[in-house]
């Protein structure tokens, strides 16, 4: 199959033929065009769809950040972004939300490996967790470290291991 | 001090004092340890090549605590490494010194404020001897740094001991309950263990 770069609404239009509801409209808006999975249960499968359905081929996620949305239901969530690299070379990003207080999001760590660290990064500052991760631990900071630290009501703790935090 | 200088033309021998002849020996060979945290290294790496070559002064890097009579805290002490970099500096045999090198190990540096995963001066975990400032710290503070522990030997006498003065002693108020593993830790190596006491049944 010869490679052909598609267009965002026609890489959306693939994605709601397979999957209907389960993904939002497409925001069109340059330069980031994105889609938001909302049913997120299915999202392993449409990532899965993604990387093997031979129009598609996302087979590099370039980048996985996790966001607060700062807002008064308390909107966690990220932006991943996917690529078919050195195949078709279209790009596409995906949003998935979760709130503070039902935090869960499904992994991808089997589909892409780079989504391993990524999701314990966003795990580890934005205590988003990842259902089916393997390995979810923090990353970056100490395994005892309270709180999350890049949520926007983040208080820093007053003393870690007897030595004090603030300044 | 300048026994080197002094002339050998009274058939060899030198008469000093037990406390100078150790002191002249201890600040000619400061050997610190060979680690580096973060931009500062870059700076220290520099310092130990020829350019600067700090073998003039007899300070080379050992790669191992336990050989090491100075510890150059160069760049960002994360929480993370704080309890390593106690773990290091109690690795090292007596007299040790500490040199405290850019704003970072000093007192936080850029981070003091949001910095919410670096300690705000690497003092407030082990006892600092010299403080070198910047952002990094050129060569020549460094070595200018590293000449000031030179000083402090040289004022030494064998009969004190060295940290003796209060406040300067190692906070280590926590230290038995850093030993701790965290539980999710402690979960995954009891049942690594206890997968491996099953695989040799
Ligand atoms: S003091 Fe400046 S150069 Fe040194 S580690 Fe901190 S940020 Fe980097």
């Amino acid at each position: 199959m010869q490679p052909q770069k598609l267009t965002p609404p026609e890489i959306h239009a693939i994605l709601s033929t397979e999957f209907g509801d389960a993904i939002s409209a497409l925001d069109a808006a340059e330069p980031m065009p994105s889609i938001t999975i909302v049913d997120k249960a299915q999202w392993p499968s449409i990532a899965y769809l993604m990387r093997e359905d031979p129009r598609l081929k996302f087979n590099y996620m370039a980048c996985h950040s996790g966001v607060d949305y700062n807002d008064a239901a308390g909107t966690l969530g990220t932006v991943q972004n996917l690529e078919s690299l050195g195949i078709h070379g279209h790009k596409m990003a995906i949003k998935i939300k979760c709130t503070k207080a039902e935090n869960e999001i499904p992994s991808v760590a089997e589909v892409w490996r780079t989504a391993d660290w990524h999701e314990r990064e966003a795990y580890d500052l934005f205590g988003i967790v990842f259902t089916g991760h393997p390995d979810l631990r923090r990353i970056l900071c100490p395994e005892d470290w309270e709180g999350f630290p890049l949520r926007k009501d983040y208080k820093v703790q007053e003393m870690y291991h007897g030595i004090k935090v603030p300044y | 001090m300048g026994l080197l200088d002094a002339k050998l033309d009274k058939g060899g021998a030198i008469i000093s004092k037990v406390d100078d002849l150790f002191n002249w020996a201890r600040l000619s060979s400061l050997w610190p340890m060979g680690f580096g945290l973060a931009c500062c290294a870059i700076e220290m790496i520099a310092t130990n090549c020829s350019n600067y070559d700090l073998e003039r002064f007899g300070i080379f890097p050992r790669s191992s605590p336990r050989q090491s009579d100075v510890m150059i805290v160069a760049g960002t002490v994360t929480f993370k490494m704080a309890d390593r970099v106690r773990r290091l500096y109690e690795q090292m045999p007596e007299p040790r010194y500490v040199l405290s090198m850019g704003s970072c190990s000093n007192c936080g540096g850029p981070y003091w404020e949001h910095g919410y995963h670096v300690v705000k001066g690497v003092d407030r975990v082990i006892p600092v001897d010299v403080y070198v400032p910047g952002c990094p710290p050129r060569p020549e503070a460094l070595i200018g740094g590293l000449m000031k522990i030179q000083e402090l030997i040289r004022t030494e006498s064998i009969q004190t001991k060295k940290h003796s003065q209060p406040g300067l002693t190692p906070p280590k108020a926590d230290f038995e309950a850093t030993n701790e593993m965290p539980p999710q830790i402690k979960q995954q190596s009891e049942a690594k263990e206890l997968a491996a006491a099953e695989a040799t049944v």
